[in-house]
C-alpha cells in the first residue's frame, strides 16, 4: 500500500461531471434508438506523482474515462483540467500540443504496436510530433537510453515487434511512451494480459519509473491485487458511475459500497487456509444501454432497500473519500 | 493521343518505369521485413520468377526504338520508320504468305519461302514471323496488365482508404460512387469509353483502369476500418501524430501486402479482358487477343493453320500462370509470416 | 481414491527447421477418481497442449509422439479414431476460455446442448429438450426454459460458460478437463463458475484436470497441484502442501509475484527474465537461466524426479541436494 505522495498539494488531472455516452443506431435508416451510457457524471482528481487506479469489471465504463480524457472518444459533457486548461474545449491543434505530457499505454502489447515498424521508429514517432531531439542522431541516442532505461537491449532497435514477447512489447511501449516526457500516463489493464511473474516485473518498472520521474499514473485495471501494490487512490465503478472513493487502505480495509465488498470478496485467495470464501453475488452486470433504474447495483444488491430501486443515490461524503449508497447516506444529527 | 512522337513517348515511359523499380528495390532492401521476404519468395518460386523475367526482359527489349539504321534491301518498311530492337532482329524476315513452322514452302505449296525452316512458329496470313508476333505481344501484355493496375490501385487506395479512415460524408461519397459502377454494366462502359478515348494502348489501359478499381476499393475501404481501430493507431493519435501522416505511415504499409497481391491477380485479369476486347473488335494492335482473333477463322481452313493461335494462346498461358504462380508465392510469404508473433 | 486417468512419459512435438520441438517434453502425472488436479503454468509452459494431447485434439503440425494416457487401463493414443470419438465428450469433456467462440453463434444454444446429448445417446428430440432444461437448471441458468432457444450473442459471458459446462457434463463425464474456464471472465462472474465447478465436482464425483495460470483459482478448487515450466512439470503435490511451502524455485517465484503476498511498502519480488522458447532451451534444467538458486549441475545435467515421503514430486538439483543435506544429518 502507497501513501498518498502528493508533494505540492496541485493537481495535475482534474474531471468533473464527465459523460460519455454512445449513440446506439438500429435500422436501415440508422435512426438513433437510445444511448449507451457507458460514462455518467465522472468526477476525481490527481496531484502529480501519485497513482489513482480506476477498477471495474467489463461494461463499467472505465477504459472509457481513459479514452476521453484523451480525447480519442468524444465526451459529450463535463470536464478534464489537464495543467490548468480544459482539455476537451481545445481545438485540434492545442489538443495535440496537450497531448505530450499525457500518454497512453494499452492493453494488448501485440496490438498496439505497429506490425511493419521498426521498434526504433516507433518509439522516435513521438518525438518528431513534439520536436523532441535536435536531430537524427540525437533522437537515436534518445531512443537507446530509452530501451536501456526499460530493461531491454538497445542493439535490438532494429527489430520488429513480432520478434519480442508479450512482456517486452510492452516495455516498448512504457519507453515509446516515455519518449516524449509526459508527466500522466494512462495505464489501460496495462499488465492484464501479461503472465503474473512477467507482470511482477512491469509494476516494479513502472514503480520505479514513478519514483524516478515523478510521473502520475491513471492505472484503468479489474484486477483488485495489482491496485493494492500500486496505487494511492482508488475509485470503483459500475455501469458508467463511481460507486466509491478513497483511499488504496482504506477500500481494501473498510469498503463502504456494497459491490466493493462483492468484489474483494470474489477475488479466490491465495492463502492455504482460507478458502471457499468466493461469495457469489446475483446475476451477472447488466447492459450499459439498459442500466436498472434507481441505483445501478439494486438488480445485484444483497442488502437493497426498497429506495434503491426507485432513487439515484448521489455520492455521499465518507470520513476519507465517498461512497455511492443510501447505506452511506449521514444520518440527522438527532437520531 | 499525344502530340509526342509515339517512339519518344514510349522510349520515356520505358525509362520512368526501370528508375520506379529501381527506387522500389532501393526501398525494399532498407526494410528487413521485406527483404527477407523476397529472399523467401525466390527460394520458393524460382521458375515463374525467370519465367515472368523473360517476359520483361522482351518487353524492355521492345521498348527501345528509334528511326533510321535500316539497311537498304529491305522493303517493307518505311526508311524513316521507328523499329524497337525486337523489330530490328526479325527485320526482313517477311515471307508473301502462310507457312508452316519450319516449313521450306508456302503453305499451299505455291512459292519457295525466301528464309526457308527458318520460321521457328510458322509465318501469318501478311508473311510475318508468327515468333516475332507473340514476342511483340508480351510489351502489350505486360503494359495492359501493369500499367492499367498502376493507374486502378492507387485510384482505388485514394478512395477506399480515405472512405474507411475519415468516413463521415466522405464515405457516403465513396459509397455512392462505387454503387453506381458497380451497378453499370463493366463491358459496355468500357467500349463507352474506348470510342471516346480512342485505341491506342494508353487510352484502352485508361479506361480499363477507371472500370476495375472498385473491387480493391471495397477491399482496401474494409481493411482500413479494420485497422483504424487498432491500438496502434490509437497510440499514435495520443502521441501527436497528425492524422495525414498516419495514414501513410501506419495505414498504408499494412495494406501493402494487398496491394502486392492485388495487383498480381489483377494483373492476369486485365490481361485476360483485353483478350475479350480483341474479341469485340477493340482491342489494342499487336496484342495477343489480336492474334488470336484474327486467327480464329483460319483454324476453319483446310488444312488448318494452328500455329499462330498456338503461338499468341501458349505465350498468354505460360505468362498468367507464371504470374499467379509468383502471386500465390508473394501471399504466402507476406501473411503468415508479418502476423506470426510469439505470446 | 482409485486412480482413473494415467499419463505416462507424454510428449507432443511440433515440427521446426531444427527437428522435432517437444512443447510437451514427458510428463507423467496421475488423476483419481473424483480429484481435482491443477495443471498450472504460464505461456509456454505446454499445459494447454498437454490437455489436447489426451484428447488427441492436437492441432497440426503436431503430434503425440510418445508415451501413453491409460483411461481405467485403456490407452487412449492406441485408439482407434471412432472409438476415441466415443471417449470423448462422453467420459472425457472439455470446457475452454473464450465462451464467445466456443459457441456457434447462429444455432439456439439449447440445440447445442441438445445436439451433445443426441450424438451419444439415441434418444428423440423431446426427451432430449428436457434433459438440456434440466442440465441448464443444474448449472444456474435462470429461467432455464427460454434460454434454451436463445442465441449465444443474447447471452452473457458467465451464461455462455454455463451453457459450454452444462453440454460438458451432460453425458456425465468421469473427467471434465477445463482449459482457463474463468480467465475471459469477469471477476464476481468468476467466483460464482468456481462454486458452480465446486459444487458439481461434489455433487457428481467428476474428476477435474484443471488447467490455469491463477494461483488463487487453484486454491479456490484444486486437490492436487501440478506445476509446468518450459515443457516440463517441475513440482507436483498437494494443494495445501504447495502453497504453504513450496520447493522448486519457480513455483516459489511465482506465488511471491502475487501482488497481494507483498506486504505494503515492499518492492514486489520477480523472476527475472522471460520464459526461453523451445529453441532457446537450455541444456540441464530448463528454469537454470532465471533461478537465483542456480549452481553447477544446473545448466548441465536436468533434474531427475525426487519423490519424498508425502508423495510429492519435485525436479530441482538444489531440492535434491538439501534433501540429501538432511537425511544424512
Amino acid at each position: 500500500m502507497r501513501k498518498d505522495a502528493s508533494r505540492d498539494g496541485e493537481t495535475l488531472l482534474r474531471v468533473s461531471g464527465l459523460q460519455t455516452w454512445y449513440p446506439i443506431r438500429q435500422g436501415l435508416m440508422r435512426r438513433q434508438t437510445g444511448w449507451v451510457q457507458a460514462v455518467s457524471d465522472v468526477s476525481f482528481e490527481i496531484a502529480p506523482g501519485q497513482t489513482f487506479a480506476l477498477v471495474g469489471e467489463s461494461g463499467c465504463g472505465k477504459t472509457t474515462v481513459g479514452r476521453s480524457i484523451l480525447r480519442l472518444e468524444s465526451a459529450q459533457k463535463g470536464e478534464v483540467f489537464f495543467e490548468g486548461r480544459d482539455l476537451l474545449k481545445l481545438d485540434s491543434n492545442s489538443m495535440r500540443a496537450a497531448r505530450q505530457h499525457l500518454q497512453i499505454i494499452f492493453q494488448d502489447p501485440m496490438a498496439s504496436l505497429d506490425p511493419r515498424m521498426r521498434i526504433r521508429d516507433q518509439i522516435a514517432e513521438g518525438m518528431r510530433s513534439f520536436g523532441i531531439g535536435r536531430n537524427e542522431s540525437d533522437r537515436l541516442a534518445r531512443v537507446r537510453a530509452l530501451l536501456e532505461r526499460v530493461q531491454l537491449d538497445p542493439d535490438t532497435l532494429d527489430r520488429y515487434p513480432h520478434e519480442f514477447s508479450g512482456g517486452q512489447r510492452q516495455r516498448i511501449c512504457i519507453a515509446r511512451a516515455l519518449a516524449v516526457e509526459p508527466r500522466l500516463i494512462v495505464c489501460d489493464e496495462s499488465v492484464s494480459a501479461l503472465d503474473v511473474s512477467i507482470q511482477a516485473q512491469i509494476l516494479n518498472l513502472l514503480r520505479d519509473l514513478q519514483e524516478e520521474l515523478g510521473l502520475s499514473y491513471l492505472f484503468i485495471t479489474h484486477d483488485l491485487s495489482v491496485v493494492r501494490y500500486l496505487a494511492h487512490q482508488v475509485a470503483v465503478m459500475y455501469l458508467g458511475k463511481i460507486v466509491e472513493q478513497g483511499p488504496t487502505e482504506r477500500i481494501f480495509d473498510a469498503p463502504a459500497h456494497p459491490y466493493t465488498k462483492a468484489l474483494l470478496a470474489a477475488i479466490p485467495s491465495v492463502d492455504p487456509e482460507r478458502r471457499g470464501g468466493a461469495l457469489a453475488v446475483l446475476g451477472d452486470v447488466p447492459s450499459p444501454s439498459d442500466p436498472p433504474a434507481g441505483c445501478h447495483f439494486h438488480t445485484r444488491c444483497d442488502v437493497v432497500m426498497e429506495r434503491c430501486r426507485t432513487q439515484v443515490p448521489p455520492l455521499f461524503e465518507l470520513e476519507e473519500g465517498c461512497s455511492r449508497c443510501f447505506l452511506a447516506e449521514p444520518t440527522n444529527p438527532g437520531d | 493521343m499525344m502530340g509526342l512522337e509515339a517512339h519518344v513517348f514510349s522510349n520515356a515511359v520505358t525509362v520512368v518505369l526501370l528508375v520506379g523499380a529501381g527506387v522500389l528495390v532501393a526501398v525494399v532492401r532498407r526494410q528487413r521485413l521485406w527483404r527477407e521476404a523476397a529472399h523467401q519468395l525466390w527460394d520458393r518460386r524460382k521458375l515463374a520468377i525467370i519465367v515472368v523475367g523473360l517476359y520483361l526482359g522482351v518487353a524492355l527489349l521492345d521498348s527501345i526504338a528509334w528511326k533510321g539504321g535500316i539497311p537498304e534491301d529491305v522493303l517493307d518498311v518505311l526508311p524513316n520508320a521507328p523499329l524497337t530492337l525486337i523489330d530490328r532482329i526479325f527485320l526482313g524476315t517477311k515471307e508473301a504468305s502462310y507457312s508452316a513452322p519450319f516449313a521450306d514452302v508456302e503453305f499451299y505449296g505455291a512459292a519457295p519461302l525466301r528464309q526457308p525452316g527458318s520460321h521457328l512458329l510458322g509465318t501469318d496470313i501478311l508473311g510475318r514471323d508468327v515468333f516475332y508476333l507473340a514476342l511483340k505481344g508480351a510489351r502489350v501484355a505486360l503494359l495492359i496488365g501493369g500499367l492499367t493496375s498502376l493507374i486502378a490501385i492507387p485510384l482505388a487506395l485514394l478512395f477506399g482508404v480515405g472512405a474507411g479512415y475519415f468516413g463521415g460524408r466522405f464515405d457516403d461519397f465513396v459509397f455512392f460512387l462505387i454503387s453506381t459502377l458497380a451497378s453499370m454494366p463493366g463491358l459496355l462502359l468500357l467500349i463507352a469509353l474506348i470510342m471516346a478515348m480512342g485505341r491506342d494502348t494508353l487510352s484502352v489501359c485508361v479506361a480499363l483502369g477507371v472500370t476495375s478499381w472498385v473491387g480493391f476499393c471495397r477491399l482496401s475501404r474494409a481493411e482500413t476500418l479494420k485497422l483504424r481501430e487498432l491500438d496502434f493507431v490509437s497510440a499514435a493519435r495520443a502521441l501527436g501524430v497528425p492524422e495525414i501522416r498516419i495514414v501513410i505511415r501506419h495505414i498504408l504499409p499494412n495494406l501493402a501486402h494487398l496491394i502486392v497481391i492485388t495487383f498480381v491477380l489483377m494483373f492476369s485479369g486485365l490481361v485476360l479482358s483485353e483478350v475479350v476486347l480483341s474479341w469485340l473488335g477493340i482491342g489494342v494492335d499487336g496484342s495477343w487477343g489480336q492474334m488470336i482473333d484474327g486467327a480464329r477463322n483460319e483454324l476453319s481452313r483446310e488444312p488448318v493453320i494452328w500455329w499462330n493461335i498456338a503461338a499468341a494462346g501458349s505465350a498468354l498461358f505460360v505468362l498468367i500462370l507464371a504470374v499467379n504462380i509468383v502471386g500465390d508465392g508473394i501471399r504466402d510469404v507476406l501473411d503468415p509470416r508479418m502476423q506470426k508473433g510469439s505470446p | 481414491m482409485s486412480v482413473l486417468l494415467q499419463v505416462k512419459n507424454l510428449r507432443t512435438t511440433f515440427p521446426s527447421a531444427s527437428g522435432p520441438m517437444p512443447v510437451v517434453d514427458d510428463i507423467s502425472f496421475d488423476l483419481a477418481r473424483g480429484e481435482v488436479l491443477a495443471l498450472v503454468g504460464e505461456s509456454g509452459s505446454g499445459k494447454s497442449m498437454t490437455a489436447l494431447s489426451i484428447l488427441r485434439l492436437v492441432p497440426k503440425p503436431g503430434k503425440v509422439s510418445s508415451g501413453s494416457v491409460l483411461l481405467a487401463g485403456e490407452d487412449l493414443l492406441r485408439l482407434p479414431v471412432t472409438e476415441m470419438r466415443r471417449v470423448r465428450g462422453a467420459r472425457i469433456a472439455m470446457i475452454f476460455q473464450e465462451p464467445m467462440t466456443s459457441l456457434n453463434p447462429v444455432v439456439a444454444v439449447g440445440a447445442q446442448v441438445m445436439e451433445a446429448i443426441q450424438l451419444h445417446d439415441p434418444i428423440n428430440k423431446v426427451d432430449a429438450r428436457s434433459r438440456a432444461r434440466a442440465l441448464f437448471a443444474e448449472v444456474g441458468i435462470p429461467d432455464p426454459e427460454a434460454r434454451l432457444d436463445a442465441y449465444p450473442h443474447h447471452l452473457s459471458g458467465g451464461l455462455k460458460q454455463r451453457v459450454m459446462i452444462a453440454m460438458a457434463l451432460s453425458m456425465r463425464p468421469e473427467i471434465l478437463i477445463a482449459d482457463e474456464p474463468t480467465t475471459a471472465l469477469d471477476v464476481t462472474v468468476q467466483a460464482q463458475i468456481l462454486t458452480l465447478l465446486r459444487n458439481l465436482q461434489r455433487e457428481r464425483g467428476t474428476a477435474i484436470l484443471l488447467i490455469t495460470h491463477d494461483l488463487g483459482i487453484v486454491n479456490e478448487l484444486a486437490d492436487r497441484v501440478a506445476v509446468m515450466y518450459a515443457g516440463r512439470l517441475v513440482e507436483v503435490a498437494e494443494r495445501k502442501a504447495l502453497l504453504s511451502n513450496p520447493l522448486h524455485p519457480y513455483t516459489q517465484g511465482l506465488l511471491k509475484s502475487i501482488p497481494s503476498r507483498t506486504p505494503a511498502g515492499e518492492r514486489l519480488p520477480e523472476i527475472p527474465g522471460v520464459v526461453p522458447s523451445p529453441d532457446q532451451w537450455p541444456t540441464g534444467c530448463r528454469f537454470s537461466t532465471r533461478c537465483p538458486l542456480c549452481f553447477e549441475p544446473c545448466e548441465t545435467i536436468q533434474p531427475e524426479e525426487i519423490e519424498d515421503s508425502a508423495g510429492r514430486r519435485v525436479w530441482c538439483h538444489e531440492v535434491e541436494r538439501s534433501m540429501d543435506a538432511e537425511s544424512s544429518s
